[in-house]
């Protein structure tokens, strides 16, 4: 939660605003504002999600509006996210990138944490097969982003840990970490970030993403 | 309840097609999400939403509360007791709350100024409890009445055209701990969440789809859905926190939703899995 100090500047406006029933068109701040309050007034607290998981950091409320905008974030603006959110990447302790894959695999499936229905450390999923085909085995996954079926073959990982894998280990790792340091507004959580997964989590991934016998890359 | 034994047949073709998806997955992926919309269409024949419109119809002209009064002069809308055709044209603005309200919201409102209901308690129960359940068949039959009918939801006032407009905003809103919006699920056509498939809900048919469906009975809980309730699951999943029921984000979602599917057949209360 480093950069959830940047507040939308709306937010700071006091709330006044209200300008319902006038006949003028509203200009887009105007409604950027009301936005602001409407959500803070409509949600509440529930168990471990309290309303600041709503305050936006940089990257989302750049993202939110060029999403809303329907147009793409602005190149420069992009590129300096990314930077931003590669500089914050948390490399692993003593460079041990590669964790257990079968163990990579249970988290893959597992779909779980940080709802108001969870408990605090309850341990949470990565929630991959909500969203990517990974392994040929299992049939029900999602398509929201791409297949990561062959992940590590395609890339020609013989050994991951060779020197020859080694960028590939890295940006994976990084990916998972962060995805916003690789695309500002990637769709994909940012799972070593947002402290959704811990370290030797995020190496049980990336071992079954580069890993020749997990079955990824079978 | 006709024929709910009917259901076992488009299952055990959904098993079949599970098993086709060992040979080819890609192709019999969506074989196997025609078969859930198959198993879906059959069960329709007997939705159990059929018992909570029932309900909701008499719920509508019971006299209750501490006003003793029925729901009958409530003003869905389309004028005091009409019904319908009012489901296709929430949310909108009414005059005499100065709000642009849901079918929900409205509905507090009718409970609260005809039958003398605290509408504030209402909106505080947790869903499927209490006077919850109340408004589980209410907005069944209200919903019902519509069914077959078009979205046209009004955007003449200016607080109409307002709420599309934060509506439209909260949609692609990215926060919590995963940054998911409305958008990140229901943003692009042709997607699914492991099995599942999403409507896109910027457009038709996706718009009306999705949002049309809804209440809707949920064979897995065994319960009849509000779209307030469908909204409230949404935000759970997105790891968001708590969304106040009948709350302005919620209504401004509607809105969006609403205008979006344009045109689109409400199928209101359908059945989902």
């Amino acid at each position: 939660m480093t950069q959830r100090n940047h507040w939308l500047p709306v937010l700071g406006v006091a709330s006044s605003l209200i300008v319902l029933g006038c006949a003028s068109v509203d200009s887009a701040a105007d409604v950027d504002k009301l936005t602001q309050q409407i959500v803070t007034a409509s949600f509440r607290d529930q168990g471990i999600a309290k309303v600041d998981r709503l305050k936006q950091d940089e990257t989302n409320a750049a993202c939110s509006a060029a999403d809303a905008a329907g147009k793409p974030i602005d190149a420069k603006l992009g590129a300096k996210l990314e930077a931003d959110n590669l500089k914050s990447v948390q490399w692993p302790t003593a460079g041990k990138f590669l964790g257990d894959w079968k163990e990579g695999e249970k988290l893959a499936q597992n779909g779980r944490g940080m709802t108001w229905t969870d408990k605090p450390g309850d341990a949470n999923g990565g929630n991959c097969y909500n969203c990517h085909q990974i392994s040929k085995q299992e049939i029900s996954f999602g398509t929201l982003g791409p297949s990561l079926y062959n992940y590590g073959k395609i890339r020609g990982i013989v050994d991951p840990n060779s020197p020859e894998a080694k960028a590939i280990v890295e940006y994976t790792w990084g990916k998972i970490w962060n995805a916003k340091a690789y695309n500002a507004c990637s769709g994909m959580p940012r799972f070593g970030h947002e402290k959704i997964l811990t370290e030797r989590q995020v190496q049980d991934l990336v071992a079954l993403l580069v890993d020749p016998n997990s079955p990824v890359n079978k | 309840m006709r024929r709910t034994t009917k259901g076992l047949v488009p299952l055990a073709a959904v098993a079949m097609l599970s098993l086709l998806g060992a040979v080819s997955p890609a192709a019999a992926q969506k074989s196997t999400a025609d078969g859930i919309a198959e198993y879906r269409e059959m069960l329709q024949d007997g939705n159990p939403a059929e018992l909570f419109e029932m309900k909701g119809e008499a719920l509508w002209k019971q006299k209750r509360g501490p006003r003793n009064a029925s729901m009958e002069r409530c003003d869905l809308g389309k004028g005091p007791g009409v019904v319908k055709g009012a489901f296709v044209e929430l949310p909108r603005y009414f005059a005499d709350t100065g709000k642009v309200q849901d079918l929900e919201s409205r509905l507090l409102t009718c409970m609260e100024t005809l039958q003398g209901l605290d509408a504030k308690q209402i909106a505080a129960t947790p869903f499927g409890k209490d006077e919850q359940k109340n408004m589980e068949g209410l907005v069944a039959w209200i919903s019902a009445e519509s069914k077959g009918m078009k979205f046209n939801l009004p955007q003449n006032h200016a607080q109409e055209k307002q709420m599309y407009e934060v509506g439209k905003r909260m949609f692609y809103l990215r926060g919590g701990p995963h940054d998911f919006a409305c958008a990140t699920c229901h943003g692009a056509d042709d997607k699914r969440i492991r099995l599942q498939d999403l409507p896109n809900l910027t457009k038709n048919p996706g718009a009306a789809a999705g949002f049309g469906a809804w209440p809707a009975y949920r064979v897995s809980s065994g319960e009849l859905w509000s779209m307030q309730r469908r909204l409230n699951d949404c935000f759970r999943q997105q790891r968001f926190p708590y969304p106040g029921y009948a709350s302005d984000a919620t209504i401004a979602l509607g809105v969006y939703m609403g205008v979006n599917g344009k045109g689109g057949e409400a199928t209101a209360p359908a059945i989902k899995r």
